[in-house]
């Protein structure tokens, strides 16, 4: 294996080690599923609703029946048989609107593989083809003729609220999914009396994840066993195992998922979808095996969307802008129907509203809705960017109203730089952070001081564009999950993770992971902590993940908990390693085990450092069994699960530094400034590249990207070509660098970076935007800052505004602005 | 049915497709070529790009019959003798790959761009890979890689380093 630092040629752990997956990706050596072709294997279409809502009239599959190639048709009742249970959701948030209140039974529609009577958004399946190709199946989709009788549609989240509205799923009689409560310390009394209440609203836009990868399942039966493999496009091969065997009634252990090669996830990939149990069912079905793969703009509609969340955000503040309280109300759209987790993705930023600052009241509402869409579900953060971006937002509000610089009203509400855990306003400990850190080497990176300077001496302006700086000091709350907390939120499973060291007699190592990496590195990073833990090389270490066969334990990868979680039971299981290797070690060299000290990767007997056992030498040994101590067992191999006692915090501090054109509306980010503080870095090479993805995904996010739909319920971005995704020619560069406050949740002090990027960028951009923007008078600017929107709120500003105030505004924090409230709440 | 001859790879193939056979599922499913991998439906990601006679080309918007008689190179044509191409080197060297499933179609658009000889400054190679889309990298890793690789092969090979800006 390559090492990039030769000094650290001893401790992989926090080398820049190129990646073990790289060979075969580079070469097109890949195994994703759709590269899977089985002898005898038929393939599948769906017909999907092309409306948002209506009851199924009729259907008639005879005319696609006859089609050539075509083997079958199934709709919703023929295949109603095949479902134990609707599909699961596993987390099923209720009401809970008094804290710690005990509450009802959660909200939860049944949502079938195959609508049976009646469908609640576009793309929502009626039926499946089974043909002999792919052509074959997508042509016969087009000859099954369905009758729909449409129903009133509804498509907004906050008219779906409204008395008036029809009610999407009778047997709930209401069209909200929850109503969830978290408050700390005497709220409505700090909102009161505070000298200062900023408050503003922000709508986070719905957004379609994209992993370049569409998705896909193969579907290989043993009918006469009653035995399934299951390969598909998934972040979840565990999770997916269980809830799949549970859904279609299969005993657990006959049921295999295998997650190959994964084209990216952002948690799109994070759910039990109904294809995935389709083609199980028709594999089961007919006996034979099927496959499936997703169209773009098939997916469009099919796979899970993100964000959609209102948000009326308050801080309250003293005079001088020390912060006193946070306050949250939230309603987040959920579609149609509960996915796998989209119950709890509000839930997840529940304790992140007051960011990184300190206060004396804290109060978070989520409220949940249901409307004829596309089910959200978790993308990339998953609840915790519209936090942060909430929090950022309303920071730099309260920043302008009370006359301060955005960096110093971070900086004198920042909670104190601290190693040990602490408690903090939401009531949850926060891991280890400094705040103060990240954002001091952040402004000297992009030049703050200077930046302010040039916007004061210049009014705002650049080469005849308007100048903005931009940032985010966020926070993330990640290592999904302690198990317990878990419990206290109605999440339907544990937040362990698994790890299997099994150490060969020829001196290779075999790791086994929980963990289902699809992009991320895993096969290098645990070989490099093998490698350290073990002092072996980390090429002599093999990392096997994403098959149920081979892993029997895990709870695979979201939520930036594969490194924190999953490594950590792999330095566990190390650990078992050492101590059985410890033992045999002893034995053989003829002195107690406290004798013995591990050093420079091998067990050494004190102070005679040449008589030494390494990790493969007693494997040999522990192989061969000839000459093992009493009541010690052959072999050596070890397998560890870690439930992490809390959850990891990452931070740091984002600075965007933006121009924007006033005539065209179109903003280029000028330079881009990430310190991001993760605890311990593994490889630097591979976090840095989570960094700039994370960011880049964030910035497309706040520039660009915006699912939407007309009030029928018809997606209107329902392709690639309308939905932007933005190439290398809209991305900027990226100047990272990183502070490390070690993680106190796990022993490797790992916090995790899968998602930091994405948290944090939002709120970087637009504040950089709005900062612009004060030059032109305009007072608020939401998600996405598109040209468009841009251009509309300098036109409207303009118009409102005389030019004089143009001319008046300027500097940072000019306090000429109106209230910022009146701006977000309009 | 339509007959065709393409060389692939420096492979003479010939066969029998449907007029309707997309390039790129006939080197998929017809040639098990698997490393050329579809992304979209509207010709917008990229991820199938290939070489058409040195020519980069999204293969899902080029018909098999099309193809009769052109010289193709997909991501399995650049590697020779177990060793990596040099832009596939650099894009290990600088991670311009993380999933891996855009990387095919980036590395033959990037193998395009250097041939073609264009500039190589970070705006040029940024245009350039407009029309291949990443979710993984955030693009600055592939540029890097891209520049790398293009330094390296136009040393090696002066007469292609017409047009190139240092």
């Amino acid at each position: 294996m390559t090492q990039v630092a030769e000094s650290e040629a001893k401790r992989w752990v926090g080398g820049g080690v190129l990646r073990k997956e790289d060979p075969e990706l580079l070469t097109g050596q890949g195994r994703y599923v759709d590269d899977i072709a089985l002898p005898g294997m038929l393939w599948l279409a769906f017909v999907r609703s092309p409306v948002a809502r209506a009851d199924i009239a009729s259907i008639d599959t005879a005319a696609a029946k006859e089609l050539p190639g075509v083997r079958a048709v199934f709709t919703g009742q023929e295949l109603a048989e095949e479902w134990a249970a609707a599909m699961p959701c596993a987390w099923p948030i209720a009401d809970r609107t008094m804290p710690d209140e005990p509450s009802a039974d959660a909200r939860i529609p049944d949502h079938w593989p195959v609508a049976k009577d009646r469908v609640n958004f576009m793309g929502e399946i009626v039926a499946v083809v089974v043909a002999d190709s792919r052509e074959q199946a997508a042509d016969a989709i087009e000859a099954v003729e369905v009758d729909y009788d449409e129903l009133p549609v509804v498509t907004d989240m906050m008219e779906a609220i409204t008395g008036s509205a029809p009610v999407i799923h009778d047997s709930l009689g209401t069209n909200k999914a929850y109503t969830w409560l978290l408050t700390n310390g005497d709220v409505d009394k700090v909102f009161a009396e505070a000298p200062v209440v900023v408050k503003e609203r922000y709508y986070h836009p719905r957004l379609i994840p994209n992993a370049i990868e569409p998705r896909g399942v193969v579907v290989q039966p043993i009918p006469a066993q009653g035995e399934y493999t299951i390969w598909s496009a998934t972040q979840i091969p565990h999770i997916l195992k269980v809830l799949l065997a549970l859904t279609l009634n299969i005993s657990e252990g006959k049921v295999r998922v295998v997650a190959p090669d994964v084209g990216g996830g952002f948690g799109s990939k994070l759910n039990v979808y109904a294809e995935e149990c389709v083609a199980l069912a028709v594999a089961r079905r007919l006996g034979v095996p099927v496959k499936w793969t997703e169209e773009r703009s098939e997916g469009y509609l099919a796979t899970i969307h993100g964000r959609d969340v209102i948000q009326d955000m308050e801080v309250a503040a003293t005079e001088e802008g020390k912060t006193l309280g946070f306050r949250v109300k939230l309603y987040a759209d959920f579609g149609a129907y509960m996915q796998l987790v989209t119950p709890g993705i509000p839930i997840l930023g529940a304790w992140l509203y007051h960011g990184v600052y300190e206060g004396l009241a804290y109060s978070f509402e989520a409220n949940g809705v249901f409307t004829n869409k596309t089910p959200t579900d978790a993308y990339r953060g998953a609840g915790r960017p519209e936090a942060t971006y909430a929090v950022e937002r309303v920071m730099d509000a309260l920043a302008r109203r009370v006359g301060k610089d955005p960096a110093e009203i971070r900086e004198m509400n920042f909670i104190p730089p601290f190693d040990e855990a602490r408690e903090v306003l939401c009531g949850l400990s926060f891991d280890s952070g400094n705040y103060h850190a990240t954002l001091e080497k952040a402004k000297q990176l992009v030049g703050y001081d200077r930046l302010r300077s040039e916007q004061q001496a210049n009014d705002g302006r650049r080469n005849g564009k308007l100048l903005g700086v931009g940032i985010s000091t966020y926070i993330e709350m990640c290592g999904l999950a302690p198990s317990q907390i878990l419990a206290a939120v109605k999440y339907g499973a544990g937040g362990w993770e698994a790890a299997t060291i099994r150490c060969h007699p020829t001196g290779k190592v075999t790791v086994i992971t929980g963990t289902s990496p699809h992009g991320q590195g895993h096969e290098t990073t645990w070989s490099q902590i093998t490698a350290d833990a073990l002092g072996v090389d980390p090429d002599d270490v093999d990392v096997l993940h994403g098959d149920t066969a081979v892993s029997a334990l895990g709870m695979d990868s979201y939520g930036s908990r594969s490194a924190s979680v999953g490594a950590e039971a792999l330095y566990q299981a190390a650990e078992k390693i050492r101590a059985k290797a410890r033992t045999i070690a002893a034995h053989e060299l003829e002195v107690a085990e406290e004798d013995l000290e591990w050093k420079d990767g091998k067990f050494q007997v004190t102070g005679a450092p040449d008589r030494a056992k390494t990790i493969p030498e007693v494997a040999f040994s522990a192989w061969t069994a000839h000459a093992l101590p009493a009541e010690v067992e052959p072999g050596l191999e070890a397998t560890a699960v870690f439930d992490p006692p809390n959850f990891t915090f990452p931070s740091g501090a984002h600075i965007c530094v933006v121009e924007v054109d006033p005539e065209t509306g179109s903003t280029r980010i000028d330079k881009y400034v990430a310190v991001d503080d993760c605890g311990t870095v593994i490889n630097p090479m591979i976090v840095d590249g989570q960094v700039m993805g994370g960011v880049a995904q964030g910035i497309s996010e706040a520039l660009y990207e915006e699912a939407l739909y007309d009030e029928n319920g018809t997606l209107l971005t329902g392709n690639m070509s309308t939905y932007r995704v933005p190439s290398a020619a809209e991305l900027p560069g990226f100047t990272l660098d990183r502070e490390s406050t070690p993680s106190t949740t796990n022993h490797l002090g790992i916090k995790g970076i899968g998602e930091a990027g994405t948290i944090a960028s939002p709120p970087a951009v637009l504040n950089a935007v709005a900062d612009a923007l004060r030059y032109v008078g305009v007072e608020f600017i939401d998600l996405p800052a598109s040209a468009e929107r841009v251009w509309r709120a300098v036109q409207e500003a303009a118009g409102r505004a005389p030019a004089e105030r143009v001319a008046e505004g300027g500097g940072t924090g000019a306090a000429s602005m109106t209230p910022e409230e009146e701006g977000g709440t309009a | 049915m339509r007959r065709i001859a393409l060389t692939v790879n420096g492979v003479r193939r010939e066969a029998e497709v449907e007029p309707r056979l997309l390039l790129v599922y006939f080197l998929r499913e017809s040639l098990g070529l698997t490393g050329t991998n579809v992304g979209c439906d509207t010709s917008s990601c990229g991820a199938c790009t290939v070489l058409m006679d040195g020519k980069s080309v999204k293969s899902c918007t080029v018909l098999a019959v099309q193809a009769d008689g052109a010289e193709i190179t997909t991501i399995e044509g650049l590697a020779s003798d177990g060793q990596l191409h040099p832009l596939q080197e650099a894009f290990r060297k600088h991670h311009g790959l993380q999933c891996g499933y855009c990387t095919p179609g980036m590395i033959m658009a990037g193998l395009g761009l250097i041939e073609s000889g264009a500039g190589m400054g970070d705006e040029e190679v940024r245009l350039g890979l407009e029309g291949n889309l990443c979710r993984c990298t955030g693009y600055q890793n592939i540029v890097e890689a891209i520049q790398d690789a293009a330094g390296q092969m136009r040393q090696a090979t002066p007469a292609g380093a017409q047009g190139g800006s240092e």
